[in-house]
């Protein structure tokens, strides 16, 4: 960029008009296009600012949904059910996608390592309502619909996610680090548990709360697994309601009020994840 | 290419000290990771399994036989594989010139203090969820697209092609003419689904396109600048040349993405199927029947050859991203990884 401003006189007599015009025309276009790719976003959140926001109010987050076509009612039901499967999936997701990253990170020579490491990108990408029907086949067949087996299918496709910032971070600590360690006479599972991972902790909760973000979402994999609840339910072994959930229900509902329900839905959904994925970018930014 | 590091000898005090606790270690990360695989490898035997009535009634014919009718019990695959593949197709080919443009404008057009926001806003379009994309799509652009298409229907200079296209779409054929006339779906249908897909698919794009661009070693720029190359000259024939395999791999990643992307397609495409007899009307795609149809189904038949739905876009989102990893790690240089 630089060197192009570097000598302007020297430069613009050997220009033809052509190539100068062709240079501003294909600057304009990539201005426009980029124009065009964001444009979504705003319209998108400015969209739901203008339907939702009447809707948020105290009862939005007090009661659960109204009878079909009733006015009033919150979703109550599915704030809670969608906390209670994020943090369930969390387990899930967390435990193996760390342990994923350490070991692809720490353990590059061992033979089973590419393996790993093929297998977890390549369940990066899954279909999330294929993880849904996987879930149905191991949980719901025989214990029936249940915020467990929506918890499951979340926590599947949170763990590619996890393995590769994990990854990534932990290659980021300088091999010196673990030298030091190792020079103290400190086991290597010392080292990686005392020095390796506090020293990139801040990079690995940046990488769960993407995938948290990411997942909070989904509602393919939650149509046949939690299935949804009217009611307020923490019991994860019965059916449980999510945001995405009853934002599908609403925006696919003929009835106006839920409609209204759904598009506030959708902007405290899309509120929570943009304020997740910020924060991430904050926290991964300041270490 | 610099030598490769010299490896520091295991320091020998640990061998005796620790090798135990290590090995314990070791094994218990081992066995954690191993769940990933057991993942994979459950979802497989669950797939198949449950697919597995359809596939043996049906046979290979089931990817080309069109009917799909629960209530007759016949179960073929083949207009939701089209479906599938031309809604992502179509929207690939769409989003990748925009999605290449903004990776261009983030990483050498625009200024630093422009370049970091707008990049944050393409990465949160990638963190919009799918149903919010159905539901926008559904109560803003289908409505616009509906109005369009009223307006088609009730100007008369339209009606002799209307006749003649209708009268083709009864005989369950159709003309590529006739293609790209209205048949009435009130805005949802096909092009809606390739609108709202472009829209989702072109941050992954975008996101690899830029990572790539940024990786284009700064002295090719500058040879360019050197011999009097204006800026588009240097994007065009030092830059994009360049990137171009590693922006293919980030293509192929998004194709992947718009493959098995299920509410917002299942919520605007109308969910028919009918061929494709124009890009207004309804269809449906392999992920918007499972969605659709998998709580539904009674029969076991039916339920089956829907998980053989599964099954298949499991297979291709395999394949699809083993091809886009071979091709972005045949890229990487190898001191890197």
């Amino acid at each position: 960029m630089r060197a192009a401003a570097a000598h302007p006189a020297r430069r613009a007599p050997r220009l033809s008009l052509a190539r100068r015009m062709k240079n501003l025309l294909m600057g304009a276009l990539i201005l426009l296009a980029t124009g065009l790719v964001v444009a979504p976003l705003i319209l998108i959140f400015g969209y739901l600012l203008r339907e939702g926001l009447g809707a948020l109010n105290l009862e939005f987050f007090t009661r659960t949904p109204a009878p079909e076509g009733e006015a009033g009612g919150g979703l109550l039901n599915a704030i809670i059910g969608s906390l209670t499967m994020l943090l369930m999936a969390s387990v899930v997701g967390v435990l193996v996608g760390v342990a994923g990253g350490v070991f692809l990170a720490e353990y590059p020579r061992h033979p089973l390592m590419p393996t790993i490491r093929l297998i977890s990108d390549v369940l990066a990408g899954i279909p999330a309502i294929v993880m849904g029907l996987v879930a149905y086949g191991l949980i719901v067949l025989r214990f029936g619909f249940s915020g467990l087996a929506g918890a499951l299918a979340l926590g599947f496709l949170m763990i590619p996610i996890v393995v590769r910032t994990t990854e990534e971070v932990l290659k980021l600590v300088p091999l010196s680090v673990r030298e030091a360690g190792l020079s103290l006479g400190l086991p290597q599972w010392v080292v990686i548990l005392r020095v390796v991972l506090p020293a990139a902790a801040g990079g690995i909760v940046t990488g769960v709360m993407l995938a948290l973000a990411r997942v909070a979402g989904e509602a393919a994999p939650l149509l046949f697994t939690a299935f949804g609840n009217s009611s307020v339910n923490f019991d994860p072994t019965r059916p449980m309601s999510a945001l995405p959930l009853e934002i599908y229900r609403g925006a696919t509902s003929a009835y106006d009020e839920n409609q209204r329900m759904a598009k506030a839905g959708a902007l405290l959904l899309i509120s929570l994840i943009f304020l997740t994925s910020l924060l991430a970018r904050r926290f991964s930014r300041r270490k | 290419m610099s030598e490769p590091a010299p490896r520091a000898p295991r320091p020998p005090a640990r061998a005796w000290l620790s090798s135990g606790s290590d090995r314990v270690f070791q094994v218990l990360i081992l066995a954690l990771a191993a769940i990933i695989v057991l993942v994979f490898v459950l979802s497989v035997y669950q797939l198949g399994r449950e697919s597995w009535p359809a596939l043996r009634t049906f046979g290979w014919q089931f990817f080309t036989e069109r009917t799909w009718n629960p209530v007759a019990g016949k179960f073929g695959a083949a207009t939701m594989l089209a479906g599938t593949l031309v809604t992502s197709l179509a929207a690939l080919v769409i989003s990748v010139p925009l999605a290449v443009a903004s990776a261009l404008f983030v990483a050498e057009y625009a200024p630093k203090w422009l370049a970091n926001p707008v990049g944050y806003l393409i990465e949160l379009l990638a963190a919009v969820p799918s149903v919010v994309y159905g539901l926008w799509a559904l109560f803003v652009i289908a409505p616009l697209l509906g109005r369009w298409q009223t307006a088609y229907f009730l100007d008369p200079a339209n009606v002799p092609t209307l006749t003649r296209c209708n009268e083709l779409w009864a005989q369950g054929q159709t003309s590529l003419q006739c293609f790209f006339v209205p048949s009435g779906a009130g805005g949802r249908g096909l092009a809606l689904a390739i609108i709202i897909l472009t829209v989702m698919i072109l941050p992954y794009t975008a996101s690899v396109a830029r990572d790539v661009i940024r990786l284009v070693p700064q002295d090719q720029r500058e040879a360019m600048y050197a011999l009097g190359a204006t800026k588009w000259e240097v994007v065009s024939r030092a830059i994009l040349p360049y990137a171009r395999a590693g922006i293919l791999g980030g293509v192929i990643l998004a194709l992947g993405r718009a493959l098995g992307e299920t509410l917002a397609v299942a919520m605007v495409i109308g969910d028919s199927q009918e061929i494709l007899k124009s890009l207004w009307g309804n269809a449906s795609t392999m992920a918007s029947v499972i969605a659709n149809q998998f709580g539904d189904a009674q029969e076991a038949l039916h339920r089956s050859s829907v998980v053989a739905l599964g099954l298949s876009l499991f297979a291709l989102s395999v394949a699809v991203n083993l091809v886009a990893r071979l091709i972005i790690a045949r890229l990487t240089p190898k001191g890197i990884q």
